[in-house]
């Protein structure tokens, strides 16, 4: 447990030395959101239709964005070998570095995405389901593009080949993510599709890290 | 004479449907280096990434004090310091910070003097601070070198250490591994240069 918290720490330490790198995720995900208010309009019903759509997409988009450097950076600066043969589990290893992708990306974009909600015109009650579903979403993205990430290590055009891989698998969690908004839009409660998040997210985390920890070792040799 | 501590026995290993290495047997006691030397491409790094189970081996076995290690392998590991031809240093940590990491990450934070030890060892307490992206390809070396002195494994498994080495870096690589090797350690080190120790020597043929 202490070589997963020193690695968690070490990823957030660089990122902290380097902040630009999520700044410029975080930028993307609000320019790219703004983009279509401005781009269709102040039709006021339409765009508080397409927000939720229009948010979980960006931020499923901007989570992929980060996540090739995820593992190529150990990888090429050698540090990987040294996770592959530190005495504990590289599963944890695995789940260390989602974690810390999450931190950085998947929990900012949570906070970010209600303040964007008012410029599609959300109401309150929206913009709270929107929080609250990216809250329990992000989580799922970090760890299937964290996989995705593990297995296209070392290929060539592997940002390509990474959302190529992640985006269907991530599927899932955009439909409960943005039918929860709508839900909540049209004055039912969204719990039902909160718990399918939850229960996503548990699931990628019961299996990802193990998927991710074979591909990391082929990746090794 | 005692026992062998590192008994490795018929290892095979092939890569992309070639033969690298084939029934390779040696053993090593406590305080014995093994150099291990060939051509290039005769699969020195790659018995190094075999013997810590980097890559697997395709037969073959390897123990440590009699047991086998591909039944432990996370001990296995914790007894391994590992210099590869990458460095496994990050550039926007400092010196100081970079070592501090590679010890917590093997599951132990160091005291403060024994990682001013190795600081001095390595003549680095005057670039302690500075980010290892500012060092120069030799500097950044010894920065590694301070990383596996660190370590207190007793298995170092070296690839080319003295590569971009001067030659005061070299005596001070020296002097560590001399101590290591005093202190009852072993190293397996894959070289080109003359490592000016006693060693064993195992010449692998391309």
């Amino acid at each position: 447990m202490s070589g997963f918290i020193a690695l968690l720490a070490r990823d957030l330490h660089l990122v902290w030395r380097r902040p630009g790198d999520v700044a410029v995720v975080l930028a993307f995900f609000v320019v790219a959101t703004v983009l279509f208010p401005l781009g269709i309009g102040p039709e006021t019903n339409l765009l508080a239709r397409i927000a939720a759509g229009v948010l979980w997409c960006a931020a499923l988009f901007a989570s992929l964005l980060s996540l090739d450097r995820l593992f190529v950076a150990d990888y090429e600066d050698g540090t990987l070998d040294l996770l592959l043969l530190a005495p504990w589990p590289l599963e944890l290893a695995a789940l260390a570095k989602c974690a810390a992708h999450w931190i950085v990306t998947g929990l900012p974009l949570a906070i970010l995405a209600p303040f964007l909600g008012i410029a599609f015109g959300l109401d309150r009650s929206s913009l709270l389901a929107l929080a609250a579903t990216l809250l329990v979403g992000t989580p799922t993205l970090s760890l299937i593009g964290g996989l995705a990430a593990a297995l296209t290590l070392g290929a060539r055009r592997s940002g390509a080949l990474l959302a190529l891989l992640a985006l269907p698998l991530c599927v899932p969690t955009l439909i409960f993510g943005a039918g929860a908004v709508e839900t909540m839009a049209i004055g039912k409660n969204f719990t039902t599709h909160l718990a399918i998040l939850g229960a996503l997210a548990l699931v990628a985390l019961a299996t990802t890290p193990w998927a991710m920890a074979a591909a990391l070792r082929q990746a090794g040799e | 004479m005692a026992p062998p501590i590192l008994d490795v026995s018929d290892l095979a290993c092939r890569r992309g449907g070639r033969r690298v290495f084939d029934r390779l047997s040696f053993t090593l006691g406590a305080g014995e280096l093994l150099a291990l030397t060939g051509r290039n491409g005769s699969g020195k790094t790659t018995l190094l990434r075999a013997l810590a189970l980097l890559v697997r081996p395709d037969a073959g076995t390897v123990r440590w004090q009699g047991a086998d290690v591909m039944a432990e392998p996370e001990t296995w590991r914790g007894r391994l310091a590992w210099l590869g031809h990458l460095e496994g240093l990050k550039g926007d940590l400092s010196v100081r910070e970079n070592l501090l990491v590679a010890e917590r990450l093997r599951g132990a934070a160091p005291p403060a003097d024994r990682l001013d030890g190795a600081l001095a060892a390595f003549d680095l307490s005057g670039l302690a601070v500075r980010p290892v992206r500012t060092l120069s390809a030799g500097q950044s070396r010894r920065v590694a070198l301070a990383r596996v002195a660190l370590s207190q494994a007793p298995l170092w498994l070296l690839d080319e250490p003295l590569n971009a080495l001067d030659a005061p870096a070299q005596a001070a690589f020296r002097a560590v591994l001399q101590k290591h090797l005093a202190a009852g350690g072993l190293a397996i080190a894959a070289t080109h240069a003359d490592l000016g120790i006693a060693a064993r020597s195992l010449e692998l043929q391309a």
